[in-house]
């Protein structure tokens, strides 16, 4: 179908990433109109943009849902347009667009508030869109390069802070390197199967013997590739160092849309193309998700700096992830579904308490101690309980949404039998609640240390309201996101 | 009325959930205002549940629950909003709603900061506990298990004593612990269960219909996943070394509920889930003997590290464990004794030891000490507070005509039935308590009072005299005429009983009709008993 080129079902399907596009380069040219004191409003042109895409998603959830939206495959078979494309694109436009608004008011006070910012937030929320929808390893490659890169420069984004360079360059020198890995494996892939689409790499991949060693290096170095991303171990040492050094909106950026993205391209490529392969990357999968959680869970005990201390915390997450991903390989519908759920509720979980946490900085206060939130209950009480929902939920407790995604990943994981994965799971669960209590206890018991006033802003305030109160909701009443992780998962089900 | 009436269960569940809203409209300087209304919800609460007594034992609906509401919640798992309650638990609703009020009573003057947050955090906790006792869905059990964590870390972790923070998340990550391994447990119960469409069900109904099915192996791991949980909460020897901690850095109103309330919610999960839901485990020869000895464990070991104590509250905490290891020892008795035993042990420990815990923490209140030299000769200056003291004393070690003995007596015959060597171990634990508690009184309350600063102490106040007169006034009727309650609770031990053993009342009565064990007459084994007279 080579004369398809300007098959107008192509754009449709990918409007929504030509409107956000559209508006980032929008935002490039109107920056330059702006006076300083109103930068926010290239904050507001991305939030438009943003919001035009989350638009077509909802229009397309209202008229598909139930019905599955028998999905599209344009441009020549290397990009679906699917339920799973859209469930994860609009978690990752949310995260974007809730990034933007916690950014503004922390942008003034860093001085960094320039519209390039944004217009690489929305990039790399492009590049994050085309990774949950390629089904072609040059797509799926291209869109990672393409959010990897906006995410190297926003990490830098605080030219004159030291730590914020060091962290860009950690973050891009380990970072090409692990896409040379992902790019090596897809080679040989494309050796494999004599074509990049992974469909037909699937096929390909079937007829040969499971003891073959090319199939096996491939696998393995996309693997250490595709877990590099996610950030798990023992390909994990960039993410403390860059979560401290990037902007405190960038951190929260980064812990939270391409962990999804990330999580949708490892879903395509594994589930599509190497699911022949499922039971030699399950096994590599579990020694993974188990070092990842051990990692996660005891080194976040000992954190003092709380972006740290959040990346050592988003490690361990990915561990309990991957134990879903773990589940999935045995083709058990819940353990798709338990990863859907579970990212949807990160996503809101995690950027609350960065929500909370970018209200630290203030005047000269750099607020990335865990000290920096001590006595927030007597100063500020409603964020203090804020911010005990979202720590809560992040430990697991009922009846928040943090409960109800790990509930799925355990029950996916008796279903299937990995009893031993379950129970490490749950008592690393613990181990989670200890640490995340550490700054229940600053926040409750111990004293304030300073009386200037917390960075509070309108965008802030709508993010934290938002969260929380989705958090809540999918915790007290989960049938809905249960519904729609459904519907997500069916492109992958037999 | 009879909307009053369907739905009384989730009116007392939710009363404290709604009285916290208003709790933070009222200004933060308004003490009085924040006290008078953190007391009126609670007392509504328990008004509210008082017509539970009249209703519940004149009502005899066939089924084995009763008041139940059931909704759907999240029909996709098969977990549903479904509330329900039997004999069991019906007593111990009664003593949450009971022990809740009186424990906010208590706190009136305790309490100087942060009193908003602290009375939310009692009515947060009385939601937990509420929900325990009425859940007939294993996953709304378990969410209020869970929910109910939290407000008691803050309890102790906020307003308790020096060491509070260790206390604290050494509670919450102890129970945790046992909470996330029975979670798989649940979930085991549940993937092994489906229903005819091919579903799962977290009914509690339903799985113990299923309950004989499960292959013996798969019921011993599921066991063990629950009884971990239980056994940490109850607390069980080995686990019980958080409890010392919790009770003694917690404030009075947070002992009171922590003994009274959270540890029988251990001893009731093992009733209503353990048992009738994995009977083939629950009456295995092995398991029994691992539970049995590990109560009996518990009995002396816990009579005997009371004996050694030099701080109040750490000797009534470590009383706790002894008793409750005879709670424990009743249910795995596995007969209708034992376990009719061990709920009216249960609510005994609630008011014996929630009195005690009032009644060490008043004498805190005036001296900000607890260590047992301190003090000697307190009767000479507060009559009426030794007087208290006195009965609650003897109600806890078990004298005739008051609660413990009941209690105690019962499980005693229920554990003999079974094996006379238990009870014969079991008994030393009842002489080991008379010696610590009389000790106890002995050294604080007689003798000359020579400490200046104890001379000078005021007695009782009125309403620190009502919050305990509730509680003796209970006491003083499940010593003297218990017969109500062993009614209540004949059908549902009764149930669990032949759910354990269908031929426990012989193979002749069918299934459906529980069978009417003859309703002991209650005074008249003070007086036919000479050894339950002679151990004290």
């Amino acid at each position: 179908m080579a004369s398809a080129f300007f098959n107008a079902l192509d754009y449709q399907a990918i409007k929504p990433e030509i409107l956000v596009t559209m508006f980032g380069l929008a935002v490039l040219l109107f920056d330059y109109l702006l006076d300083k004191r109103d930068k926010y409003l290239n904050a507001v042109l991305a939030l438009i943009g943003l919001g035009f895409a989350l638009l077509q998603f909802g229009i397309f959830w209202v008229k598909h849902f139930s019905t599955g939206g028998a999905a599209y495959l344009g441009f020549d078979g290397c990009f679906a347009f699917d339920s799973f494309a859209v469930v994860t694109k609009t978690i990752i436009l949310l995260a974007t667009a809730f990034v933007v608004l916690i950014s503004m008011k922390y942008l003034e006070i860093e001085e960094a508030n320039q519209g390039e910012y944004y217009a690489l937030l929305l990039f790399a929320a492009v590049g994050m869109m085309f990774m949950v929808s390629g089904v072609d390893l040059i797509v799926l490659f291209v869109a990672l390069e393409v959010m990897a890169l906006c995410e190297y420069v926003l990490a830098g984004f605080l030219r004159k802070d030291r730590r914020s360079n060091e962290a860009s360059v950690k973050f891009f020198l380990l970072g090409a390197f692990s896409s040379g890995l992902l790019l090596y494996g897809m080679s040989l892939l494309y050796g494999i199967g004599g074509s990049t689409k992974l469909n037909i790499i699937a096929e390909r991949l079937r007829d040969r013997p499971a003891t073959d060693p090319l199939s096996w290096i491939a696998l393995i170095t996309l693997l250490a590739g595709m877990y590099f991303k996610i950030a798990a171990v023992p390909f994990h040492q960039w993410t403390p160092d860059t979560y401290e050094g990037a902007p405190t909106s960038i951190t929260a950026f980064i812990s939270v849309a391409p962990k999804v993205a990330s999580f949708g391209f490892i879903i395509r490529i594994l589930f599509m193309g190497l699911g022949p392969l499922r039971v030699e990357w399950q096994a590599l999968t579990i020694g993974v998700a188990i070092a990842t959680m051990t990692l996660g869970n005891l080194a976040a005990i000992t954190q003092d700096n709380i972006k740290r201390f959040f990346g050592y915390s988003a490690i361990s997450h990915v561990g309990y992830l991957l134990l879903g991903l773990v589940a999935a390989a045995d083709g058990d519908a819940n353990g798709l579904r338990a990863i859907i759920i579970y990212l949807i509720v990160y996503a809101f979980m995690n950027l609350g308490a960065f929500g909370v946490i970018i209200m630290m900085r203030r005047k000269d206060i750099i607020g990335d101690e865990i000290d920096d939130l001590s006595g927030l209950m007597s100063r500020a009480p409603a964020l203090a309980l804020l911010m005990l929902v979202f720590l809560l939920s992040l430990a697991g407790i009922p009846p928040t949404a943090g409960f109800i995604a790990k509930y799925f990943i355990f029950l996916s994981l008796v279903e299937t039998g990995h009893y031993y994965l379950a129970v490490l799971g749950v008592v690393y669960a613990v181990v989670a609640l200890y640490y995340y209590f550490r700054i229940v206890v600053v926040m409750f018991m111990k004293k304030s240390l300073d009386e200037i006033p917390y960075a509070s802003s309108l965008g802030l305030r709508v993010v934290l309201g938002v969260t929380v109160t989705v958090t809540l909701l999918i915790g007290i009443y989960p049938q809905p996101i249960i519904d729609i992780a459904r519907e997500a998962i069916r492109p992958f089900s037999p | 009325m009879a909307f009053f009436h369907d739905h009384i269960l989730s009116i007392i569940l939710f009363i404290p959930l709604v009285g916290i809203i208003p709790l933070f409209l009222i200004p933060g300087e308004n003490k009085q205002a924040i006290r008078t209304w953190g007391n009126i919800v609670l007392f509504v609460d328990f008004l509210a549940s008082l017509p539970l007594v009249f209703w519940f034992t004149s009502e005899t609906p066939s089924q084995q629950f009763k008041f139940i509401e059931q909704h759907a919640w999240i029909p996709s798992i098969g977990a549903q909003f479904h509330l329900g309650i039997d004999g069991i638990s019906f007593l111990l609703i009664m003593l949450t709603t009971v022990l809740g009020f009186i424990a906010v009573l208590s706190s009136w003057t305790a309490i100087q900061e942060r009193v908003a947050e602290y009375y939310a955090m009692f009515m947060l906790l009385q939601v937990g506990m509420l929900g325990v006792f009425m859940s007939l869905d294993f996953f709304l059990f378990y969410v209020f298990w869970e929910v109910m964590l939290v407000p008691m870390y803050f309890i102790i972790g906020v307003w308790g004593g020096p060491r509070k923070l260790y206390a604290a998340i050494k509670f919450f990550l102890y129970t945790l612990t046992g909470s996330v391994l029975m979670l798989l447990g649940i979930l085991t119960l549940y993937l092994n269960y489906t229903l005819p469409d091919g579903s799962h069900t977290f009914d509690l109904t339903e799985l113990m219909k299923h309950a004989h099915s499960w292959p013996l192996q798969m019921q011993i791991w599921v066991f063990a996943a629950f009884a971990i949980g239980f056994a940490i909460k109850v607390p069980m020897f080995p686990f019980h070394t958080w409890l010392p901690d919790a009770h003694v850095e917690a404030p009075t109103a947070g002992s009171v509920i922590l003994a009274g309330v959270l540890l029988k919610m251990g001893t009731y999960g093992f009733i209503r889930f353990s048992l009738p839901l994995l009977p083939d485990a629950s009456s295995d020869a092995r398991v029994v003997k691992v539970m049995v000895w590990l109560s009996l464990i518990a009995i002396v070991y816990g009579a005997l590290v009371s004996l050694m104590q030099k701080d109040m509250k750490k000797l009534i905490a470590y009383s706790s464990v002894s008793h409750l290891g005879f709670c424990t020892l009743g249910i795995f008795a596995l007969n209708p004794h034992g376990l009719q035993g061990s709920v009216i042990q249960q609510i005994n420990h609630g008011i014996s030891t929630g009195a005690l815990f009032l009644i060490v923490g008043l004498i805190y209140e005036r001296r900000h000490t607890r260590e047992i030299k301190e003090f000697g000769g307190i009767s000479n200056v507060m009559p009426v507070y030794a007087t208290l003291f006195m009965i609650v004393m003897l109600s806890s070690i078990g004298l005739p005509l008051l609660n413990g003995f009941i209690g105690e007596f019962t499980i005693l015959q229920g554990a003999y039935e079974a094996n006379w060597r238990w009870a014969a171990i079991a008994v030393s634990g009842i002489v080991l308590g008379a010696a610590y508690m009389l000790w106890l009184y002995q050294r604080t309350m007689f003798g000359p009072c020579e400490n200046p600063k104890n001379q000078i102490l005021k007695d009782l106040s009125f309403r620190e005299i009502m919050t305990l007169v509730p509680l003796i006034l209970w006491a003083f009727w499940i010593g003297v005429y218990p017969k109500p309650f062993f009614d209540v609770l004949n059908k549902p031990v009764n149930a669990i009983v032949e759910q354990l053993n269908p031929n426990f009342f012989g193979a002749a009565q069918s299934s459906s009709v529980a069978p009417a064990l003859p309703a002991r007459p209650p005074i008249t084994i003070t007086l036919t008993n000479p050894a339950g007279g002679a151990t004290r």
